[in-house]
Order: C-alpha cells, then sequence, then structure tokens
C-alpha cells in the first residue's frame, strides 16, 4: 500500500486555504520586490510552517512557539471582569460566545463576566485564521488550559490571602469562597488588576466535558443587543475623523493590463484625490459620490488576453492537467485494474461542479489609518495577522508597524482570507494623508474576490451482485483534495486529484472541495444501489465500517422514516454523508419535481450530525442548518456565469442565492458524544445536502443529474 | 446640490447635499446611523431596509430627497426607552441571527409586516420578507422570530 497523500487536509491547506500571491505591488519594480521579500512561493512555505503551528508567536521575528504565559490569553481587572485574548475572529459561527463559555466553565465565572478581545494583532497572540473549522478543536482547549491555570492560580493566591489550606476553597461566580461559606473573596480583590504572570503548566487539567456546566449548555449569543440594535460596527460602518472614500479602477476582464492612462479629468473632481501606482489607480473623495465621480473621469486604456469562456471550461480542465505545474497526489491501495476488468457491476460516470461565489452579505470593506509611520486598518478577514503580512509586503515596512483589527464580521465561509481591500484603504490613506474607507460594491465582491473551485470528478467503480464494492477509482480535476477519500471500505482504490490552471481566481470556501467530493462520491453510490437493486442505505451499511458513520446514516435514517414513505407521483428520496475535519454527516431529502413547469423544490432535509462533544447545542443546530440552507444554492441553482474574461451574473439580481421560501422542513439530530474530543461543525454538514437532493431527483424523475447546480433553470434543462 | 429636510427617528435634520444621494449613503455617511447595511445596491437583498411611512422601503434604491418631509424609522429607531420592540427581542430570544448583517433589513421587514398584519401565517411571512436575504440561512429561526413577537405583541406589549 502507498499513500502519497500526506493528508487531504495538507493539500487543501496549501493550495486553496492560503496561497495567495500579492495583490498590489508598489513603487519598486517587480525584480526588486522578489529580491528583498521573495516570491509566493516563499510566502507558501512560511504559512506551512505556520500550519503546524496553529496559534501563537509571530510567524517572523522568531516568536515561533504559542505563548504559555496565561496573560498572553487571559486578564482579570480590579472589577472582576474577565477579558480574553485569541485571534480568532467572529463572522456568524458563534465563537464568540462557545470560546467564552470555555472560560466560563473553567473560572466559574458568570457569561457575562467575560469579554472576547478577537483578531486585533497588537492584541491577541498570532493566529494563522479563522478557517478549516479550528477554533472548536484548537482555540477552545487552548482557552480551556488558559482559564484552568488562573484558576489554580486564584486558588492559590486566595489560600495564602485568606491563611486557608486549597482543598478548603472552591471557585463559583467569580469569586473564592471557603466550603463553610463564612469567607469569600472576588477575582478582581484577589489580582487587583495585576497581569497574571505564570506559565500554563503543560499538566493542567481541564474539566472533562461530561462535568461541564456552562460548556455543553445552549447560552445565548453574547452580544445579541448589539446586533438586534444596529449598535455593532461592522468593518463597513467603522468611521474615523476626517475619513475619506475609496474606489478603486477595475480592469475590464481578468488579465488585463493597463496601458495608458489619463487622470486629468479625475483630478478635477472636487474633493478627489487620484492615486496612480503602478496598476493600482484610485480615487479617495470626501464622499463616496466624489470618490465614484473622480473615478468615472478617469481615462484608462487596457490590453486585454484571451479568456477560457465557461463552455470550455471541464474540458480545459481535463486535457490541460498539470498545467499549474504542480504534480497531481494520488493513492493507491490494491489492483483496480484487475477488479475492473472482472466485475459482475462496472460503472464509470463523470460528474462536474460550477464556480461559485460565498457572496458574504457584508462585501469587502477595510479602514486604513496612517499616524506616525504606522499603519492601522479595521477590515473583515479570517487571517488578521495573515493580513497585516500583505500590508507589511505591499509597503514594505515591518510587520510591528501594522496592526489589523477585525471587528465581528458580515460573514465569510471561506471567502475572506485576503487582504486586496486593506491595501487599496492603506494606499489611497497614504496618499491622501487622512483615513480611508474602502468598500467593495458587490459586483465588485462577486468579480474580484475568489471563487469555490469548479471541477470535473471521473468515478468508476467494480461491485459484485450483492453489493460489495470491490474498485474505487476516482480523479478530481482542478476542484480540491478535501475529503477525498472515500469512507468506504474498498479493498482496491486509485484516488488522484488533478491541479489544472484556472481561469478564475478561486480560493477557500465552506468545506472546500468536500462539497464537490461528496457530491460526485455519493451520487456513485446511489447509482450502485440503483444498478444492484440494494437498497442505497443498505449499500452504504454493507461497505462500511466507520462507527461513527454508520451512526450518523442511521440515526437519520430512522428520524427521515427511510424506507416507510408513502411515494407519491413526482415525489423521491435521496441521501448522501461522510466525514471531514473531524465530524460526521448524513443528510436525508425529499424532492418533489413537476414536471410540467421543471420546478423542483426541497420539501424536507433530515440531517444527523456528529463532532464529538457538543459544546453548545442551540448554536450548533444553527450552523447545521445554516450550512445545509447554504448547500440548497450550490445544490439547485447557484453557478457562476463567465466569459470573455468577464464575470456574467456578478449582482443578486442574476445570481441567484436560497431565500425564505427555498427552506424545507428541517430536522436535526444531534449526536452528542461527551467521550470524544469537540471539533469543527460550521462546514461539514454542507456535504450531504447537494447529493441527497441529486438522488432524490433521480428517485423522484428518473433523470440523473451529474452536475452541480442540479436545476439552475429546472429540470427541464438539466438533460437525461 | 439640494437642500432638504429629512425626518429619522423622530429627529429632523437638515441637509444640503448632491439630491442623487441614496438614502442609505446619506443616513449611514451623513448621519452616522450604520444600522442600516448595504448589500447590494439594487434592493435584491434587503439588508438596507427602512420604514417610510409605515412602508418597508429598500434605502439604497431610495433618492433621500425623495424621502424628504416623511417620517422615516430605522433599526436605531426600534428601542424606545431602554425597551426593545417585541421583534428585536424575539430576534434574540429565537437566536435568530449568525452574523446578522441582514438582521437590521431583516427586523425593519418583519416590524412592517407585523403592523399591517398582526398575526401573520408562516406563508405569508415568508412571502412578505422574501426579498431579504440571510446569507448565513437562518431563515427558519426568523420565521420563528416574527411568529413570536407576535405572540408577545398580542398582549399590548406595545
Amino acid at each position: 500500500m502507498t499513500n502519497q497523500l500526506d493528508s487531504d487536509a495538507a493539500i487543501e491547506l496549501e493550495r486553496y486555504e492560503l496561497a495567495e500571491s500579492p495583490a498590489y505591488l508598489f513603487e519598486v519594480d517587480r525584480r526588486e520586490f522578489f529580491k528583498l521579500f521573495g516570491c509566493g512561493v516563499l510566502v507558501g512555505l512560511a504559512l506551512k510552517r505556520g500550519a503546524a503551528q496553529e496559534s501563537g508567536g509571530g510567524r517572523r521575528g522568531g516568536r515561533n512557539s504559542m505563548p504559555q504565559d496565561i496573560s498572553a490569553w487571559l486578564h482579570i481587572g480590579e472589577d472582576g471582569g474577565i477579558t480574553v485574548f485569541t485571534g480568532k475572529v467572529e463572522l456568524g459561527q458563534d465563537i464568540r460566545t462557545s470560546l467564552t463559555q470555555a472560560v466560563a466553565e473553567e473560572l466559574s465565572a458568570p457569561i457575562s463576566s467575560i469579554k472576547l478581545v478577537m483578531g486585533d494583532t497588537d492584541l491577541t497572540p498570532f493566529d494563522i485564521g479563522t478557517f478549516g473549522s479550528r477554533t472548536t478543536p484548537g482555540m477552545a482547549p487552548q482557552l480551556h488550559r488558559a482559564a484552568a491555570a488562573a484558576r489554580e492560580m486564584l486558588l492559590d493566591l486566595a489560600a495564602a490571602q485568606m491563611s486557608l489550606d486549597r482543598p478548603q476553597l472552591t471557585v463559583t461566580d467569580g469569586k473564592i469562597v471557603d466550603k463553610s461559606g463564612k469567607k469569600s473573596v472576588s477575582f478582581g480583590a484577589l489580582t487587583k488588576g495585576q497581569k497574571l504572570v505564570k506559565t500554563i503548566p503543560a499538566e493542567i487539567t481541564v474539566t472533562p466535558a461530561r462535568e461541564w456546566k456552562t460548556a455543553g449548555k445552549p447560552v445565548a449569543k453574547v452580544n445579541a443587543r448589539e446586533l438586534v440594535t444596529g449598535k455593532h460596527r461592522y468593518p463597513s460602518d467603522v468611521k474615523r475623523p476626517g475619513m475619506l472614500y475609496g474606489k478603486v479602477l477595475r480592469a475590464p476582464a481578468f488579465g488585463a493590463s493597463l496601458g495608458s492612462v489619463d487622470t486629468s479629468g479625475a483630478e478635477r473632481v472636487k474633493g478627489a484625490t487620484v492615486v496612480r501606482d503602478g496598476d493600482f489607480v484610485g480615487v479617495a473623495g470626501i464622499t463616496e459620490q466624489a470618490a465614484s465621480r473622480g473615478l468615472s473621469e478617469i481615462k484608462a486604456e487596457w490590453k486585454t488576453t484571451p479568456q477560457i469562456s465557461q463552455s470550455e471550461l471541464f474540458q480545459h480542465f481535463t486535457r490541460k492537467t498539470d498545467a499549474s505545474g504542480e504534480r497531481s497526489s494520488r493513492f493507491t491501495q490494491g489492483s483496480v485494474k484487475d477488479q475492473m476488468s472482472s466485475a459482475e457491476i462496472k460503472l464509470e460516470a463523470s460528474y462536474t461542479v460550477a464556480y461559485i461565489a460565498h457572496a458574504p452579505l457584508e462585501p469587502r470593506a477595510a479602514v486604513a489609518e496612517w499616524a506616525s509611520d504606522k499603519l492601522t486598518v479595521w477590515t473583515g478577514t479570517q487571517r488578521p495577522f495573515g493580513v497585516r503580512g500583505e500590508l507589511a509586503q505591499a509597503f514594505r515596512i515591518p510587520e510591528e508597524r501594522v496592526r489589523v483589527i477585525v471587528p465581528d464580521t458580515g460573514s465569510g465561509y471561506g471567502g475572506k482570507h485576503t487582504g486586496e481591500c486593506a491595501i487599496e484603504a492603506a494606499r489611497l490613506a497614504k496618499a491622501s494623508g487622512k483615513p480611508v474607507r474602502v468598500v467593495w460594491t458587490r459586483e465588485e465582491e462577486f468579480t474580484w474576490a475568489y471563487f469555490r473551485p469548479a471541477g470535473v470528478i471521473n468515478v468508476s467503480s467494480a461491485t459484485q451482485k450483492d453489493g460489495r464494492i470491490t474498485a474505487w477509482e476516482f480523479h478530481n480535476f482542478n476542484s480540491g483534495g478535501s475529503a477525498i477519500r472515500t469512507p468506504y471500505d474498498i479493498a482496491n482504490q486509485i484516488i488522484e486529484f488533478h491541479p489544472a490552471d484556472s481561469p478564475l481566481r478561486q480560493g477557500s470556501y465552506r468545506g472546500l472541495a468536500a462539497s464537490a467530493n461528496h457530491f460526485a462520491r455519493e451520487s456513485h453510490m446511489d447509482e450502485i444501489a440503483r444498478r444492484a437493486g440494494i437498497d442505497p442505505l443498505e449499500l452504504r451499511l454493507k461497505n462500511l465500517k466507520d462507527a461513527r458513520l454508520r451512526a450518523v446514516f442511521e440515526a437519520g435514517a430512522q428520524k427521515f422514516g427511510w424506507g416507510k414513505q408513502k411515494r407519491s407521483q413526482g415525489r423521491g428520496f435521496g441521501m448522501g454523508g461522510g466525514t471531514e475535519k473531524g465530524s460526521y454527516t448524513a443528510t436525508f431529502a425529499e424532492v418533489e419535481v413537476d414536471r410540467s413547469t421543471g420546478s423542483v423544490k426541497i420539501l424536507r432535509a433530515v440531517t444527523a450530525f456528529e463532532c464529538g462533544a457538543v459544546v453548545n447545542p442551540d448554536h450548533l443546530k444553527d450552523q447545521v442548518e445554516g450550512a445545509l440552507i447554504m448547500g440548497i444554492g450550490g445544490a439547485l441553482f447557484e453557478s457562476i456565469d463567465f466569459g470573455g474574461g468577464k464575470i456574467l451574473n456578478p449582482r443578486f439580481s442574476r445570481y441567484r442565492v436560497p431565500r425564505f421560501s427555498d427552506v424545507p422542513v428541517m430536522e436535526t439530530v444531534l449526536l452528542d458524544r461527551k467521550d470524544l474530543p469537540s471539533v469543527g461543525a460550521g462546514e461539514t454538514p454542507i456535504v450531504g445536502m447537494a447529493p441527497a437532493v441529486a438522488n432524490a431527483l433521480f428517485d423522484a424523475a428518473g433523470i440523473r443529474v451529474r452536475s452541480l447546480p442540479l436545476a439552475p433553470n429546472g429540470i427541464k434543462d438539466a438533460g437525461k | 446640490m439640494a437642500a432638504f429636510e429629512l425626518n429619522v427617528n423622530g429627529v429632523t435634520h437638515r441637509l444640503d447635499l448632491d439630491s442623487s444621494r441614496s438614502l442609505l449613503s446619506v443616513l449611514r455617511d451623513e448621519l452616522d446611523l450604520t444600522g442600516s447595511k448595504y448589500g447590494c445596491g439594487e434592493g435584491q437583498c434587503g439588508a438596507c431596509t427602512v420604514i417610510i411611512e409605515g412602508q418597508p422601503t429598500r434605502s439604497c434604491v431610495t433618492p433621500a430627497s425623495s424621502a424628504a418631509g416623511k417620517k422615516i424609522v430605522t433599526i436605531e429607531g426600534l428601542e424606545k426607552n431602554g425597551r426593545l420592540h417585541p421583534l428585536q427581542q424575539a430576534f434574540i430570544d429565537a437566536e435568530a441571527m449568525q452574523c446578522a448583517y441582514c438582521t437590521s433589513g431583516m427586523i425593519m421587514s418583519g416590524v412592517a409586516l407585523l403592523n399591517r398584519n398582526a398575526n401573520p401565517d408562516v406563508r405569508e411571512i415568508v412571502q412578505s420578507m422574501e426579498g431579504n436575504m440571510c446569507r448565513c440561512g437562518t431563515y427558519p429561526r426568523i420565521v420563528a422570530a416574527v411568529q413570536r413577537a407576535a405572540q408577545s405583541m398580542k398582549g399590548g406589549a406595545r
């Protein structure tokens, strides 16, 4: 057995989570730039080291280890208020609440006494970024440990101060009390606002999930009131004294380079400052309208180059593999060839997925301010420290002179890893000498951000008549390696990821390629079941040893009433499930197809989900259902249309996302495994929706659709 | 440039601005009422929804000057004497938000609905809120929050 895939995660981390070349090269020429700072590859390597060391010291300046001093993570004020520092950011995953629970649990302190400082590069320890469902398995245990160490320190201090032995003391409600109940001292009175200078002991014990009192409970969103009153300031709401509004000149097509540019008209616009620096042209204005007017006065000539269009895309991927210069990653086991030639049931099918957009409701936004050579940027990003690095590179200043602050942001879904908007605001601020806010328009967000990769997945399989799958060959072109390995027990396998050069800028997405790989795999499992005449659930269980995955399929099937449904004209049932990032999911869908109008409607979706010990059951259910609803878009109708280097549907009137009426009846079963470590849950639940719907569509109408989206214009166009 | 008055949350503001400016840009950039959000600029997502003379209105496609002299309510105007509107409270109680960037617009659309229909059923809620997007997919909880608010308002909470 050979295993050339280090791990699925490694492929994804390198390829789509992080690797980004600088957005802009200012003032020095390209050659000098590379000489000074290294090219994108070097950045990739630095980040790869960072991946092993996920949180902690800066990745520059030799601070390579995670800080182990309590004070780096936690401070207790004189008033007893607890401030917690984490480089993670909040974009709707409810980690501000779940991480608060972690600290409240260990310190037995009220939720209301704890405040999190998140994603501020001057105040919080280095963190590689908020992605990959890493907060719950990585940051939460670290905060548990820091808070537990603080608790022990407080007990020591109280014992000394009260002249009592430690066993006589207990921690409750932000106080240390003696067990007789006579004496108590508050955290604030004990520490008097001083730093908690103590190393977190390596052997510190945290509270096991079975004994949790605050964690594991449905604690309400900690900042809900600011959110329902409109008081919370998102990145696009940040306002600084004297702030200007910025707009950036965009190319008419991808791959276009700036020829000549005449900014004289723009310079005559009242209240507008024009900046030209290399290929960057922007305007800062006293109002957004002044900036826009200035921009519209700029006369630019662009040189365009031929670009791949959507209609050629899938051929392009399979024809031009490895054009990106990367080698493919291949996993092999046994002998697929022998099994295929002697198979009782042999199937081959090709599946495709479209590029889709994250479309976070808050587009990219940044406010930049220079003060005595120090740059501060408020921006919505999933990688505050990464964006700090991008800014330092762009302006050729040390990272110590850049501060990035991420106010709780209007969502990301993997779409806000990069700092181009921050760089634009900072460049305009530098030129105008005033703070500048840049907020991308919806069209800019749809065009100049990045997409979930499109891809082609070719699958072939060999199966015995009794439903035992004997060989499995799976080739993913371009879409990515997340969850590419099958969880089913198949003796002979070839699994390969083929990089390709993508005509569109592509990157991370909720679940990365796991949604594409699950769509292909779970559709194919259904095709095998149909051909073998075996119930799709039975076929899966017959080929599946993984107890946790079996458990979610079984729990979901029971809740759904699989095999007990009444059949009726135009309605069908299907399932899809799998595992990724340590969690397990199975979705069962009921779909209705109206053959006269072609409309497809998901009527009911039941999901069983397991991610170890549940930290906050209510917010977990919310994340699972949110992922499923987002998954409806990718399953049924979301698709980026492009040609001639342009995005052809760059607005919500042309790019349909799920709305109220698209939501089916939803039931979610959470399997709480208190015996297992908690892992992240924001991504994986998305993977079951598309295959469950595709399989239900086949059940309802006898049409096998092997491309996502399944029915952008109803089922009539979907082919047979 | 044009001089006009905007009545927002009971306060009259005298403005002298480019008359083509959207109400959203004036609310956010001139009056610093940033609770109303930009999401699309074409009236498709509902994040900018305010209530003008009782009607839910997309402020991103409404020229500010056209709202002159009319009664405008934004998300900042719902809380009265430290007391939340029942729908704001219901959003908290039903945990009807994730990133919450859509929440202001959702609440304004929901308030407008409840003002004209004190007891909407699920179908009516879905129909009247279809123009408000929640990319996080919190729709089922938003429906639940509107129903919850309808219940609490029956008791004369407002």
